[in-house]
């Protein structure tokens, strides 16, 4: 099923949060999403990625039917939904503190949705044990939420959003709180149940190695406008402005002055020469993981870039460096508007 | 462990003991005192065990009040439906004042919580009135109607609504599940504690009203237990081997009650946090 967002608008008024006894201080106005308008196609995996607070859990609730949007449109396949209630709209949600109900087993979390669709006794239970198959936690079943470890919660979560089989699958930062090996496990069993069930799903995380990593498409927002949409390799390549440039990749691009222009070179992209080239400088700053080298150099100007070399290197602190940049390689800004220009 | 360690629990449990000790007293004393002739009663220093134990005073109570198997049917009945209603009225209450959005509704919720600064001996004359008005007087509505809803209660539930995080509700939305269901479904169950206790000060306050029975009730047969034991203090002095067996009588069904609520109270307690 396709999804299509049009003009998607949300603005919350300032007394939805304050209370009685804090008037004044709360904004009165907040623009959460701003005339969001997108496609996401049928079977797709798509990121909303982004910094805390610039729209994409809105988005998502939205998406959702947990929020009504203030303007614009939500269409699924051919259905306009934008007035559907959540109960109604047969979407499946994991949130990122699993929300499993804490007084129920896990049996009964992952029957909850079919019991609410009133889907006779036999039939949900083959449901349901399909389901905990998938996502590899049938011996579980008649442990409670609280006995399980995080991972785990997180793969009932993932079972009981999708046992009543929905057209669309959202994710609310579903990884956050995992500890980090756990995170790159769930990562990859979210993708592999997403493509095994075929289903569309929206991912939504501030971590942009996550959205890299798990989408087909990456659509990434700041202060509620969508910045760029597009495959997470092209957002690495051609970062349309300064802000998609320096959220996408770790370490990050580094940006400098050259020409009346705002230059950015991701670090591997630069490679050391002899002679001087595109920056030259000092290294004031230099550790190796594993294979590679980081080092970071600080020019005579003052301007500092990272970079990586051989692991194997005999450079030290206070080496004189030149580095050089294939002229592909150098994205090239406005420095007024942030706008990526120059492409041929 | 350590002989400071062994002497601190001595004096742990010593402390302990004397608590146990100043609540139970008053117990024995009445059990010892209902199983006591009208003469042994008023030996100095007081007898504490009986013998023989007269279990002949429990016969005697329906001598002095005939209606009193009727006021402990009339309590049950008071306290069951008080409670009922007054959980009922505070689970709905509550969902509205922690979940739902409409207009006024913190505003509604102070004014309610400012009603518990009234006393309840200023609101016994108003209330009065109004079942006067209704010609409720010397039924069991007059008996439970007044309190079939309490702000405390409210407040209390309410509390530990807000506390469950609101991502269950939307999950629970997500999940086809509305409001009503959800509240049944989920909510309910999660606040088991918290209706516990709410249910039990509600049945221990109803068991034991003497004001509201006594100005609401005229004729014996609605009469309540507290007031039944009115009666054995007469005008030829009380009855203390009666009015202790009665009040024997009386206090059982509180004590099996608690007895048996303790285990959902430390059920309750012990459960998990809330996690997700």
């Amino acid at each position: 099923m396709d999804v299509h967002l049009k003009g998607l608008t949300m603005a919350f008024d300032g007394h939805e949060t304050a209370s009685l006894f804090k008037r004044g201080s709360a904004p009165s106005k907040v623009i959460a999403v701003n005339n969001f308008s997108a496609t996401i196609k049928s079977g797709e995996m798509v990121s909303l990625l982004g910094p805390s607070g610039c729209g994409k859990s809105t988005t998502l609730m939205l998406l959702a039917g947990l929020y009504r949007p203030t303007s614009g449109q939500i269409i699924f396949g051919g259905e306009d939904v934008t007035r559907i209630d959540a109960e109604k709209r047969g979407i499946g949600m994991v949130f990122q503190n699993y929300a499993l109900y804490p007084h129920l087993t896990v049996r009964k979390n992952i029957l909850f949705p079919l019991k609410m669709k009133k889907v006779p006794k036999a039939e949900a239970n083959k449901k349901m044990e399909e389901m905990a198959r998938l996502v590899q936690i049938e011996h579980l079943l008649d442990r409670k939420p609280g006995q399980l470890s995080g991972g785990q919660q997180q793969r009932v979560a993932i079972a009981r959003a999708l046992v009543k089989e929905p057209k669309l699958l959202l994710l609310d930062e579903p990884l956050s709180n995992l500890d980090a090996r756990l995170r790159l496990e769930m990562r990859e069993e979210i993708r592999r149940i997403q493509l095994k069930v075929g289903i569309t799903a929206v991912f939504v995380t501030h971590d942009q190695e996550e959205a890299m990593s798990i989408s087909d498409r990456i659509m990434l927002m700041r202060d509620g406008i969508l910045q760029q949409e597009c495959h997470p390799q092209e957002m690495y390549r051609k970062p349309v402005n300064i802000f998609a440039a320096e959220f996408i990749g770790s370490p990050p691009i580094n940006m400098l002055d050259r020409d009346g222009q705002r230059v950015g070179v991701r670090p591997e992209h630069f490679t050391l020469s002899q002679e001087q080239d595109f920056f030259t400088g000092k290294i004031s700053h230099l550790e190796t993981i594993g294979r590679d080298t980081l080092i970071r150099v600080q020019s005579a100007e003052n301007e500092t870039v990272r970079t990586f070399v051989d692991g194997n290197t005999t450079l030290k602190i206070d080496d004189t460096c030149h580095l050089s940049v294939k002229p592909e390689n150098i994205h090239r800004f406005n420095p007024a508007t942030g706008e990526r220009v120059g492409d041929a | 462990m350590s002989t400071k360690a062994v002497i601190g629990r001595v004096v742990i449990y010593l402390i302990l003991a004397m608590g146990a000790l100043i609540m139970l007293v008053p117990f024995v004393w009445m059990l010892s005192t209902s199983l006591q002739t009208a003469h042994q009663v008023n030996i100095r220093p007081p007898i504490w065990i009986p013998i023989p134990a007269q279990w002949g005073n429990y016969s005697r109570i329906l001598d002095f009040a005939p209606h009193f198997p009727r006021s402990f049917v009339n309590n049950l009945v008071v306290a069951s439906i008080g409670t009922i209603l007054e959980l009922t009225t505070a689970i709905l209450a509550a969902f509205a004042f922690s979940r739902l959005r409409f207009w006024g509704r913190d505003i509604l919720f102070y004014i309610l919580l400012a009603t518990m600064m009234v006393p309840g001996e200023i609101m016994l004359i108003p209330n009065f009135l109004t079942i006067v008005r209704f010609e409720w007087l010397d039924t069991y509505r007059a008996l439970i109607m007044p309190w079939a809803a309490s702000i405390l209660s409210i407040f209390l539930l309410r509390q530990f609504f807000l506390a469950i995080p609101e991502q269950l509700s939307y999950a629970a939305k997500v999940d086809g599940c509305r409001d009503f269901r959800f509240l049944w479904s989920i909510m309910v169950p999660l606040a088991r504690p918290a209706l516990v206790t709410i249910a039990l000060l509600a049945v221990i306050s109803s068991w034991n009203a003497f004001m509201w029975p006594l100005i609401v009730t005229n004729s014996p047969s609605m009469r309540t237990l507290p007031l039944a034991l009115a009666l054995f203090r007469g005008e030829a002095g009380t009855f203390f081997e009666l009015l202790m067996a009665a009040s024997v009588v009386v206090v059982l069904p509180m004590i099996i009650l608690f007895i048996f609520m303790q285990k959902h109270i430390v059920a309750g307690v012990s459960r998990s946090g809330l996690k997700g």
